[in-house]
């Protein structure tokens, strides 16, 4: 479904902040993946999802959404086959439109905005029951302003913005980390409901090693622009955090360090 | 007697200032959609909206219809906003810098449309849609009533056109970029076709000005986006309460428009010095713009001094 092959990236190259955030990436996903992605900080991990969705341009290598070569493809353009979820709540939705309208824009992704109608009665209706599968009181609220949603709220949102059409890759690029332990929970539930439903490929990054071990069937460590551990199946079912810490000594020679990991453990 | 003598001054400027705050007021329509919509301050407007007044007047002058010289204006504005779009979207210049740029060029540009620094019309020889003449006509050629009419349909097209698949995108584009771009919009041509719509209403404006005034002067749009700025922001301000629906918000910044013509002409009445008018809408905009952020930063220090304050956690538990 994905292919990633020799993916370089560097940030301001030649000057003295230059940073080689993907140092020859290959990865490659079948239909119905789900991966989950930790790594430390700067691993590269936001920067793998970004040259997948198109946001910067890559300096070498190909990416490949089910045989389709969008390595050079605009970002808009390339939105067609992806669904993106991101980190800060406020980005993934427009805060002074409506949740209706909301979902209309993203029901028409990857299609040509002429001048029919943005949103119809037939559709208003459908995103009522849609709302309700939520479990958040949101069908009620079809015509609320989404600024004065919660966090949690706007991020199950998102994710119903982003497979409202199904996507053929969903990236999900922390979309936990900004919310209470709670909510976070409850927002992980709803991914997986939506990911099983719809067998999505899927591609999560998370702090979470708890999340990243029990959530999906593939996991994928990162470090310094590389995949250093990528374990599916029985094994990664079996790996404890205590595995993963240990691995990442053994492949990289220092400690794992997150901000956020140690918060959240 | 003074007093009374006073009121009449006004109430004998009122529909003159009424006019020609709907003229403006389809000029800060205009406005709305790059400063309100689009969330960009699009600095075109000064050289669009003479454009568009010199434009509107060269075709009238060459015998044309009224209403063909008004589409013409439209056209001309369409094609400046299109230079300053793709100034900031294919250039990459900064918005603010764009639009300057495009409204010193259309300086030129004004002055070779009309071969010189105005042109007049004549109402007795031209087929004019409004003229001063008419102010106090009880007519449908009443300015008052005429603008009013154009407004009304502005405000139904423009509210169909929001609601369109394109026009969503567009509104998407102005409130997250980030956002629109992962739902597949393409946010450079939709921040081109903003500004070019923008513009066309701005110099239908001017085109509607020249003509009431009975001429087009390479100056009439100095300074216009900070009229415009300030019927938005006094339209907003009043209406912004009870005027929620798209259609009745594009509506207060038309009327903004004509209660800032009312203001200066009864300033004017007081025997303001004309001279320090433009001084007087800078400060009156500036002002405006400052109270919603001087409104956080007070509230900003109230939660800070809350936080601050060791007993604050004991009292509140």
């Amino acid at each position: 479904m994905l292919e990633v092959k020799g993916v370089f990236k560097t940030f301001n190259p030649g000057t003295i902040n230059e940073k080689r955030a993907l140092n020859g990436i290959n990865l490659t996903l079948n239909e119905g993946d789900f991966v989950t992605v930790i790594g430390g900080n700067g691993a590269g991990k936001s920067t793998l999802l970004n040259m997948v969705a198109g946001v910067y341009p890559v300096d070498c290598g190909t990416i490949k959404i089910d045989g389709i070569d969008v390595t050079r493809l605009a970002e808009y353009k390339r939105a067609k086959y992806l669904g993106r979820v991101f980190q800060d709540p406020m980005n993934g939705t427009a805060a002074n439109m409506q949740i209706d309208e909301n979902l209309a824009l993203a029901n028409r992704r990857g299609t040509f905005r002429s001048l029919k109608p943005g949103i119809t009665k037939k559709e208003r209706e459908s995103y009522k029951e849609l709302l309700k599968t939520l479990d958040l009181g949101l069908e009620t609220r079809l015509t609320s302003k989404v600024g004065l949603l919660s966090g949690g709220q706007r991020q199950a949102l998102t994710l119903l913005m982003a497979t409202l059409k199904k996507p053929k890759l969903l990236l999900l690029d922390e979309h936990t980390a900004a919310l209470d332990p709670k909510t976070a929970a409850k927002v992980l539930e709803i991914t997986e409901d939506i990911v099983s439903k719809n067998n999505l490929t899927t591609i999560m990054i998370t702090h979470n090693m708890t999340d990243a071990i029990k959530t999906g069937n593939r996991l994928i460590m990162m470090n310094n622009g590389r995949i250093v551990f990528d374990v599916s199946g029985e094994e990664k079912k079996n790996l404890t955090t205590a595995d993963l810490l240990q691995k990442f000594k053994m492949s990289t020679g220092h400690e794992l360090d997150n901000d956020r990991m140690f918060l959240s453990e | 007697m003074e007093i009374l003598a006073f009121f009449e001054k006004i109430l004998n400027a009122l529909p003159g200032a009424c006019s020609q705050g709907l003229i403006w007021g389809v000029m800060a329509i205009g406005l709305f959609i790059t400063y309100r919509i689009l969330d960009v301050a699009d600095l075109t407007v000064d050289g669009s909206f003479a454009t568009g007044g010199a434009v509107c007047v060269m075709f009238l002058l060459n015998g044309h219809n009224v209403w063909f010289s008004i589409f013409m204006a439209f056209i001309a504005g369409l094609v400046a906003g299109a230079v300053t779009g793709l100034l900031h979207t294919f250039m990459g210049i900064p918005a603010i810098l764009a639009g300057i740029l495009t409204q010193l060029g259309l300086y030129s540009v004004n002055l070779k449309i009309m071969g010189k620094a105005n042109q007049a019309v004549n109402v007795n020889k031209t087929d004019l849609l409004v003229s001063l003449r008419w102010v106090r006509d009880f007519a449908i050629n009443n300015p008052i009533i005429m603008v009013s009419v154009i407004i009304a349909v502005l405000i139904a097209i423009l509210y169909w056109f929001f609601g369109t698949e394109m026009g969503c995108g567009i509104r998407a584009t102005g409130a997250n970029l980030n956002m629109s771009r992962a739902q597949g919009i393409n946010t450079n041509f939709n921040k081109v076709i903003g500004i070019m719509l923008s513009n066309a209403l701005v110099a239908v404006s001017g085109a509607l000005l020249s003509q009431y005034q009975g001429f087009a002067d390479v100056n009439m749009g100095r300074g216009a986006i900070v009229i415009g700025l300030a019927a938005v922001i006094i339209g907003e301000a009043i209406f912004g309460k009870i005027f929620k629906n798209f259609a009745l918000r594009l509506l207060s910044v038309a009327l903004g428009a004509v209660i800032y013509y009312i203001v200066v002409q009864t300033v004017i009445s007081m025997g303001l010095d004309a001279n320090l008018l433009k001084l007087l809408s800078a400060c009156i905009v500036a002002i405006f713009l400052a109270v919603p952020h001087w409104k956080k930063q007070i509230a900003a220090k109230k939660v800070g001094k809350i936080n601050s304050n060791p007993n604050g956690g004991a009292e509140n538990a």
